[in-house]
C-alpha cells in the first residue's frame, strides 16, 4: 500500500480551479517529483498535503489515516520553501535546533549531538554558528534541508529548493539531495518547474497543466510515452510534423538524416545550427513551412557536413512516431 | 455541507481564536460600546430617555452653541490653508533642493510635536501677550480668540503636514521628473503639471487632517480661546460645567463628523496612492539653482526660527523671577505650587505615558500578528482590520465624552476603573492606536511568509515563534511604537480632561491649570519639562536604532 494518498482533491480561489480532482499515490521511501509550469497547481497541492492549506473536497491519506482534517504539527513532515525561510536572528544550529527541541524530549546534549550529524551529514558543521545572511545561497539552502530533516519526519517537502540558485550550485545541490534522501530512506516529493531537475532526480514524476495531473511515471517511461502533447513538450522537446497518415510527434534525437533521399525520405531547409557540445541541433524548415528540430552527436554532425541554407533529407523511423490525433493542444518545441 | 463544517472546524486553532476574540472583545470594550453610548445619548434625555432629535433641535435652536459651529469651521479653513502652503514648501525644501542642514530642519520641524497644544498657546502668550516679547517691541495682535487659535494651530499642524508631504516627495517617483526636466520645460509648468498631481492625494489628504486637527483640539482654545467659543470649548463646559450629558453628546457627534470625512477620503486617497509609490523609484538628481536654493534657505529658517523663538520664550519666562519685570535668572519657577498638580503631575504624565507605551506596544503589536497571521478566521480578522483604523477618526475628545457616558454608570460593571489611571491608559492607547498598527504591520509583512508554515511543520507553537522570531525581527518597529506611544501621551489632553482624577492630575492638564491661576511662569517650567523628556526619549530611540542596526550588520557580515 502506498504512503501517501491524495484522492480526488479539489481547490478553488474564488471560482479559478487551483487543483481540479487531483489523484497522487507515493511509495514510501520514493523521491517524487511534482512538475509543472508556473501557477498550475504544484505549491497548492504540497500546501494541502503538508496541512498549511485546506481542500474544498478530496482526502488526503498519509500511511494508512485519513490526515484530510489534521493540522499540519500531526502530520509529521519536513518542509523546505524557496524562500527557506530561515530564521535570521538565530545562527545555522540554532535554526535547527529550535524545531527539534520542541518535537523531542530528549535530552540538550542529545539534540545537540543529533544536529551537529545532520550539519556533517549536508556538509554545514563548520558554518554551524554563522547567521543566515552570512551564508551563500546553497548553504542556506542546506540548512533549510537540515532543519527540515532533524526532527526525523516521516517525509519530506520540498517547494522549488533549488530555484533561487545559480545553475552551478544547482546541479550540485540536485545530486547531493538525492543522497542525503537515498541515505535517509525519507519519502519527498519535491516541486519543480525544471523539467531538467525532475528528470534527474525523481524516482517518480508527476507532470501537472491547468491543475490537473497530465502524467505520472518514471522519468524514462514520461519521456518515451508521452500521454499527452503538453506532456510530450514539457518534458524534452518534441517535433509535430503533418505527414501523410496525419499529425505525428517525434523527438528531435529520433529523427535520422541520411545523405541521399529515399522514398520516404523528408528534405527540409536547415535553417540554424545550434552546437551544445556533446549535442549539435539543427533547426530546419520543412516543405510545408513546419519547423522542425533535429538533434545529433557532434561527432556525427561533424561527419556530415551540413551548412546553414542547404538541404537535408531526414527519416522518420516509424516505431519512434507518436500520433495524439485527437489531442487539441500542441506545443512548440523548446 | 457536514463535511465543510468538519473541515472548518478542524481547522482553527483553539488558541487562535481565543486570543483573536479576546483582541476583538477589547477594541469592542474600549471603542466599539462607548461610541455607541455617545450616539445613544445623543437622542435621549439627560434622564436617559429617547427624545429622538429634540436634542439637536435645541442646539440649533441656541444661537451661542450654534455660532460656534462657524467659528470652529472659520479657525480650522484657515488653520488648514497655512499649514498646508507651510508644510509643503518646507517639505519640498528638505527634499527638491539643495539648501544645506536638512537633517537639522528636518527635526526642528518636529518640536511642536514634542509639547502638548496648551504649550503652544503658551509659548504665544509670552510673544504676544499684554507683556509678549513681540508686543513689547512695538507689534500688537489680538491675541486672545480667533488668530491666537490660528497661530496656535497652524504650529500643531504644521509637523503633521509637513511630514505627509515630506513622506510623498521623498518617495514619489523621480524619474519622470528627471525626463521632464531633461526636455527643458519651465520651472513653472514643470511645478503644475509634475510635482502637483505628484502629491494631489497628499495635499487633498492633509488639507482633511490639518483642518480636523485644529477642528477637534481643545488644549489652545482651553488657554487662548478667550470668548470666541470653539465647539471643543463648548463641549467641555456641557460636561464639566453644567452637566449636560446629552447636550455633550451632541456637540461629540459634530467633532466627529470631520474625522469621519477626513477617515473616508484618507481611505480613498491611500488606495489612489499606492500605485503612485514605487518601490524602486530612483533616487532624484537635484539640479543646480542659487535663486531656488537661496528663498527656500530663508523660508526654513523662518520657520525654524519661529519655533525655536517659541521654545526660547517660554525658557524666558521659565528662568526668570518675574518676566518682564524682574528679569533675574531663578529656578524658583520649577518649584510647583502643589494646588494646581505640582511636580507630582510631572511624574504623574510619566507614569501613565510609561504604561501606556506598554500597553499600547504590546497589544497593538499582538492585534497586527493576530490580523497578519492568522490563518482561517478570515471574517473575524476582516472585522479586526476595520476595528483598527477606526481610531485615527476619533478625536480625543470624542473618546473622551464616549468614555464618560460608558463607563462611569453605577451599572456598568467596568465602572471601578473610572478615576483611575487604568482609563486615562485606555483612551490613550484607543487615541493613538491606528498609526502604531500601520508600523507594525508594515513590519510583520516584511517577514517572510513561511514562517509560521515552517514552524506549524515543526510543531512550533505560534506563540513561541512570535516571541522567538517575530517580535525580535521587528524590533524597530516595536520601539517605535513604543516612542510613539509615549510622546503622543505626554502632550495629550483632550480625551483625558473629562477623565482624569483631582488627585492624579497629568502635567498637560497642569501647564493649563497653572495658567489659568497666573501662575504663569511655572507652567512655562513645566512645558519646558515635558519637552526635554520627550526629546530624550526620542534620542533614546534613535540611539538605539543606530546600536541595532549595527548589531545586524555584524550578524550579516
Ligand atoms: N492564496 C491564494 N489566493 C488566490 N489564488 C491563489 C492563492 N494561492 C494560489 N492561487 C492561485 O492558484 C493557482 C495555483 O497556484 P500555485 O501557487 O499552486 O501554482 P504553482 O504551480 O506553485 O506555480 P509556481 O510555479 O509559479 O510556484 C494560481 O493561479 C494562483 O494564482
Ligand atoms: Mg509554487
Amino acid at each position: 500500500m502506498s504512503f501517501l494518498k491524495v484522492e480526488n482533491i479539489t481547490k478553488k480561489f474564488g471560482n479559478q480551479f487551483a487543483l481540479n480532482n487531483v489523484n497522487v499515490e507515493v511509495e514510501k521511501g520514493e523521491m517524487v517529483c511534482i512538475l509543472g509550469p508556473s501557477g498550475c497547481g504544484k505549491t497548492t497541492l504540497l500546501r494541502i498535503i503538508a496541512g498549511l492549506e485546506t481542500s474544498d473536497s478530496g482526502k488526503i491519506v498519509i500511511d494508512g489515516r485519513d490526515s484530510t482534517y489534521f493540522p499540519a504539527a500531526k502530520r509529521n513532515f519536513g518542509i523546505v520553501f524557496q524562500s527557506y525561510a530561515l530564521f535570521p536572528n538565530m545562527t545555522v544550529i540554532g535554526n535547527i535546533l529550535f524545531g527539534m527541541k520542541q518535537k523531542s524530549k530528549a535530552s540538550k546534549e542529545d539534540l545537540e549531538i543529533r544536529a551537529l550529524e545532520v550539519l556533517r551529514m549536508v556538509d554545514l558543521f563548520e558554518h554551524r554558528n554563522k547567521y543566515p545572511r552570512q551564508l551563500s545561497g546553497g548553504q542556506q539552502q542546506r540548512t533549510a534541508l537540515a532543519r527540515a530533516i532533524a526532527i526525523s519526519p516521516s517525509f519530506l517537502l520540498l517547494d522549488e529548493p533549488l530555484s533561487a540558485l545559480d545553475a552551478k550550485v544547482r546541479n550540485k545541490l540536485r545530486s547531493e539531495i538525492r543522497s542525503i534522501q537515498k541515505e535517509l530512506g525519507i519519502t519527498t516529493i519535491m516541486v519543480t518547474h525544471d523539467q531538467e531537475e525532475a528528470l534527474t532526480m525523481a524516482d517518480r514524476a508527476i507532470v501537472m497543466n491547468n491543475s490537473v495531473v497530465e502524467q505520472s511515471g518514471s522519468p524514462r517511461d514520461i519521456y518515451n510515452n508521452p500521454s499527452t502533447p503538453f506532456v510530450a513538450g514539457f518534458i524534452g522537446s518534441m517535433n509535430f510534423i503533418k505527414i501523410t497518415k496525419g499529425e505525428q510527434a517525434i523527438r528531435p534525437e529520433k529523427i535520422c538524416l541520411v545523405r541521399h533521399s529515399e522514398q520516404h525520405d523528408y528534405t527540409a531547409l536547415i535553417r540554424a545550427i545550434e552546437f551544445k557540445g556533446a549535442l549539435t541541433r539543427i533547426n530546419g524548415l520543412m516543405r510545408d513551412k513546419s519547423e522542425v528540430y533535429i538533434d545529433l552527436s557532434s561527432q556525427e554532425f561533424d561527419s556530415m557536413n551540413l551548412r546553414e541554407g542547404a538541404t537535408m533529407f531526414l527519416r522518420l523511423p516509424e516505431k519512434c512516431l507518436t500520433s495524439y490525433s485527437d489531442s487539441l493542444i500542441i506545443e512548440e518545441p523548446v | 455541507m457536514i463535511e465543510r463544517m468538519k473541515q472548518w472546524i478542524s481547522r482553527i486553532n483553539i488558541g487562535q481564536l481565543i486570543v483573536l476574540c479576546f483582541m476583538l472583545a477589547m477594541m469592542v470594550m474600549i471603542m466599539v460600546l462607548p461610541l455607541f453610548s455617545l450616539f445613544a445619548r445623543a437622542f435621549q434625555s439627560n434622564a436617559e430617555e429617547f427624545v429622538g432629535l429634540e436634542n439637536y433641535q435645541a442646539y440649533f435652536r441656541t444661537p451661542a452653541l450654534f455660532r460656534s459651529i462657524w467659528n470652529t469651521i472659520d479657525i480650522s479653513l484657515v488653520t488648514a490653508f497655512f499649514s498646508t502652503v507651510f508644510g509643503f514648501l518646507y517639505a519640498y525644501a528638505l527634499t527638491r533642493t539643495r539648501i544645506r542642514f536638512k537633517t537639522f530642519f528636518r527635526y526642528v520641524a518636529l518640536i511642536p510635536i514634542f509639547i502638548p497644544t496648551v504649550v503652544h498657546a503658551l509659548g504665544l502668550i509670552y510673544l504676544f501677550g499684554r507683556q509678549g516679547v513681540i508686543t513689547r517691541m512695538g507689534f500688537e495682535i489680538e491675541l486672545y480668540g480667533r488668530i491666537g487659535l490660528i497661530l496656535s494651530q497652524v504650529i500643531y499642524t504644521f509637523p503633521q503636514a509637513f511630514l505627509m508631504f515630506f513622506v510623498t516627495l521623498e518617495y514619489a517617483d523621480g524619474r519622470l521628473y528627471e525626463a521632464v526636466e531633461a526636455m527643458g520645460v519651465k520651472p513653472l509648468t514643470r511645478f503644475i503639471k509634475i510635482t502637483l498631481p505628484e502629491v494631489k492625494f497628499t495635499l487633498i489628504n492633509v488639507i482633511f487632517v490639518c483642518f480636523t486637527l485644529a477642528f477637534t483640539d481643545f488644549g489652545a482654545p482651553m488657554v487662548i480661546g478667550g470668548s470666541f467659543n470653539v465647539l471643543a470649548t463648548d463641549l467641555h463646559t456641557q460636561i464639566a460645567g453644567l452637566f449636560n450629558f446629552s447636550m455633550g453628546a451632541v456637540i461629540g457627534t459634530l467633532l466627529l463628523t470631520p474625522a469621519i470625512m477626513a477617515f473616508i477620503v484618507n481611505r480613498i486617497t491611500n488606495v489612489a496612492n499606492m500605485g503612485a509609490m514605487s518601490a524602486k523609484s530612483t533616487k532624484l538628481i537635484i539640479k543646480k539653482s542659487r535663486g531656488r536654493d537661496v528663498f527656500f534657505f530663508i523660508l526654513c529658517s523662518v520657520i525654524a526660527f519661529c519655533f525655536f523663538a517659541l521654545i526660547g520664550a517660554l525658557a524666558l519666562g521659565a528662568f526668570t523671577t518675574l518676566y518682564p519685570f524682574n528679569m533675574t535668572l531663578t529656578l524658583d519657577n520649577f518649584r510647583f505650587n502643589p494646588a494646581q498638580g505640582g511636580i507630582g503631575s510631572f511624574f504623574n504624565s510619566i507614569t501613565m505615558s510609561l504604561i501606556t507605551a506598554a500597553v499600547g506596544t504590546v497589544f497593538v503589536f499582538a492585534y497586527s500578528y493576530m490580523m497578519e497571521k492568522t490563518n482561517g478566521l478570515t471574517a473575524l480578522t476582516k472585522i479586526g482590520k476595520l476595528f483598527s483604523i477606526l481610531p485615527m477618526a476619533l478625536p480625543g475628545m470624542v473618546i473622551g465624552i464616549s468614555f464618560i457616558l460608558f463607563f462611569n454608570t453605577p451599572t456598568n460593571p467596568l465602572n471601578f476603573l473610572f478615576g483611575t489611571i487604568g482609563i486615562l491608559v485606555m483612551a490613550n492607547v484607543l487615541s493613538f492606536f491606528s498609526v502604531p498598527f500601520l508600523t507594525a504591520t508594515g513590519a510583520l509583512k516584511k517577514l517572510d511568509k513561511e514562517f509560521e508554515s515552517v514552524s506549524d511543520s515543526m510543531s512550533i507553537p505560534r506563540w513561541k515563534l512570535f516571541y522567538r522570531v517575530s517580535v525580535p525581527l521587528s524590533f524597530p518597529a516595536i520601539l517605535e511604537i513604543f516612542m510613539y506611544y509615549f510622546v503622543s501621551s505626554m502632550v495629550t489632553i483632550s480625551a483625558l480632561v473629562f477623565l482624569y482624577n483631582p488627585t492624579f492630575r497629568v502635567a498637560s492638564i497642569s501647564i493649563a491649570h497653572m495658567q489659568a491661576a497666573g501662575d504663569i511662569a511655572q507652567a512655562a517650567a513645566m512645558s519646558l519639562l515635558i519637552l526635554v523628556v520627550n526629546v530624550a526619549v526620542r534620542l533614546l530611540y534613535e540611539l538605539a536604532m543606530i546600536f541595532i542596526k549595527y548589531k545586524t550588520k555584524r550578524r550579516e557580515s
